[in-house]
């Protein structure tokens, strides 16, 4: 089985667009979003949603009024500032709290409770193109990399059952705790990068990480034609670091297109979706890493 | 007054936007990348830096002569970053939230404060000067954000502190605790809305996650009236009206745009009609932030 996750550093380079082509394009697959936190392929892929499950992850404290005596324990001990005094005496900022739980453990009075939070909610859904495990972080909360570390998971048992090959991921911006979740037992990487200083600064940054975690990295350069000197650049990099250059898509309005459409860009005929096609053919000769 | 620029969405021109209006900002400012895990704003002000610092988050280390085995600082852990082997006490600092749960249970004093860095903070100026700057920057493996943005936001409270100023600061894509470790504690958000189906989702996502945060939030456009996306610009508007969200302005989709930011360059100096844009908004920000504190007192009396 092969783990193939799509990422960029930088946020809007085209990882889903990229992500929607692939998983258009693939054989015996599952479809992942592991960009819990703003994940965008359901839209291309309209899901219809099989089973839906609460993601519970860790707790928050709550000070519970009528049984504190004010002393000020909590918010001496509290390393993140969420505890402070108010009129009603002392409570929690519900979005500072980091949910580590000192505050329950040494209150002298027992007066914090520690509820579990719903932090989101993930699916299994057909699509199309086969099953999509995907998942909706709500906003605002936390532990994004635990929900991703959870999708995979799901997305693994399933492959397994059905004897399917492929896991295809679109991953997350940054270099985070959701991008190192998404690239733990990854394969292989594609990154998307757009040829602008910010694209090949933050591509950079994801390119350590993956050979920090000794994923493999092909590259695809998105927009290439936008600044062909910065392109070049980016593919001599490439050549370098020893990633293979999967391609260059161009500048072109049909992927909004394609958006507006709901559709892969393989799904019609035009010249980007050509490329991606002969992306895909040249990824299948690259050796995954696991 | 202090502004996060937003997006939800990547890519959606949280940079240019802010680049440009430090570029036509007429009064005080400090330029702040929060984007610390890739951080693009230097790119475009070209900062002289002037400090840099290290930041730290204090994690156990343990002294196992004092260690008499009682196995509290392994409970209080949520992490577990602290295992218990056979009677032993085992650390993995790179669990630790960093929330001294350990310490303040340790009855032998066999932790000490040890530390893991975070990433970088720097300082410098911006602008020919005229503009004060700062970044974080997150280490390549680190996988939390949030302590070095609230160090950040610490020393930025400093830094206006020492000369006051406005702060714009360019906000971390995404809607989970980065974001909103860098939304909450400023005095308004600035939504850069993508009008594609992509972009008007995130916006949304934004929207909602910033709501509870209680500041007002204005919207601009980017790249409005892109072909073929004409009901992606009205989804905008209309989700605008509906939220009784200020919109300031919509700039317009343009080659010329994408060629401007892939070289480096401000939209600002693109061409005095961009400048132009800028400087309306500038205006129409300011004009906005005034008018939502005077409701707020106006709520208030």
């Amino acid at each position: 089985m092969r783990e193939i996750v799509v990422i960029s550093g930088k946020g809007g380079t085209g990882k889903t667009t990229v992500s929607a082509a692939f998983a258009h394009l693939a054989e015996n697959k599952v479809i992942c979003d592991l960009d819990v936190d703003a994940p965008d392929l359901h839209i291309l892929l309209s899901p219809s949603v099989r089973q839906t499950t609460p993601f519970i992850s860790g707790s928050h404290a709550v000070i519970r009024s009528e049984a504190c005596v004010q002393c000020g324990t909590c918010a001496k001990l509290c390393a993140f500032g969420a505890v402070s005094r108010g009129e009603n005496g002392y409570c929690v900022d519900d979005l500072r709290c980091e949910g580590c739980g000192v505050c329950v453990k040494l209150c002298p009075q027992k007066a914090v409770d520690f509820p579990e939070r719903h932090c989101g909610d993930w699916y299994v859904s057909d699509t199309r193109f086969g099953l999509m495990v995907h998942a909706q972080l709500f906003p605002g909360q936390e532990n994004s990399g635990k929900l991703v570390g959870l999708l995979k998971t799901e997305a693994r048992r399933y492959a397994k059952e059905q004897k399917l090959d492929t896991i295809l991921c679109d991953g997350s911006p940054g270099v985070g705790c959701p991008v190192i979740a998404s690239l733990s037992g990854a394969g292989l990487a594609v990154g998307v990068v757009e040829p602008t200083p910010s694209g090949r600064h933050d591509f950079a940054r994801v390119a350590e990480l993956c050979r920090h975690f000794r994923v493999p990295l092909a590259v695809i350069i998105n927009k290439a034609d936008i600044n062909a000197a910065e392109a070049d650049a980016i593919a001599a990099l490439c050549a370098e670091n020893g990633h293979t250059l999967l391609g260059r898509l161009p500048f072109s309005p049909v992927v909004t297109q394609a958006m507006v459409r709901r559709q892969a860009l393989t799904e019609f005929p035009n010249p980007v979706g050509d490329r991606l096609k002969d992306m895909w053919s040249a990824l299948q000769n690259i050796k995954t890493g696991r | 007054m202090k502004i996060a620029i937003a997006s939800g969405k990547g890519g959606a021109g949280k940079t240019s936007v802010t680049a440009s209006l430090a570029r036509v900002w007429d009064a005080p400012l400090v330029a702040v990348d929060t984007d610390a895990e890739a951080p693009n704003l230097h790119l475009f002000l070209h900062p002289t830096m002037e400090q840099s610092r290290t930041s730290w988050l204090t994690v156990p280390e343990m002294d196992p002569e004092k260690c008499v085995h009682c196995e509290k600082c392994r409970d209080i852990c949520t992490y577990k970053a602290i295992a218990s082997f056979a009677g032993r006490i085992s650390l993995f600092p790179d669990m630790c939230h960093g929330c001294g749960g350990c310490f303040a249970v340790c009855p032998s004093g066999a932790l000490r404060r040890g530390r893991r860095e975070l990433g970088v903070l720097e300082q410098g100026t911006a602008l020919e000067g005229k503009v004060r700057f700062l970044m974080g920057r997150t280490r390549i493996g680190e996988s939390m954000t949030p302590p070095l943005l609230r160090e950040e936001h610490a020393l930025l409270a400093r830094m206006l502190e020492e000369i006051p100023a406005d702060a714009l600061l360019d906000a971390p894509p995404g809607v989970s605790c980065p974001t909103v470790t860098v939304t909450r504690d400023v005095d308004a958000v600035l939504l850069v809305a993508d009008p594609t189906p992509f972009g008007f989702y995130d916006f949304t996502l934004a929207h909602k996650a910033f709501l509870p945060l209680g500041r007002p939030m204005f919207v601009v456009i980017n790249r409005a009236g892109a072909e073929g996306n004409e009901e992606g610009d009205e989804a905008v508007r209309a989700y605008c009206r509906e939220h009784g969200l200020p919109l300031l302005a919509a700039l317009p989709f343009e080659r010329e745009a994408a060629e401007q930011y892939a070289g480096g360059r401000l939209l600002a100096d693109l061409s005095p009609a961009w400048r132009e844009r800028f400087v309306a908004l500038r205006d129409a920000l300011r004009e906005a932030f005034s008018r939502a504190m005077e409701e707020k007192e106006g709520g208030h009396a």
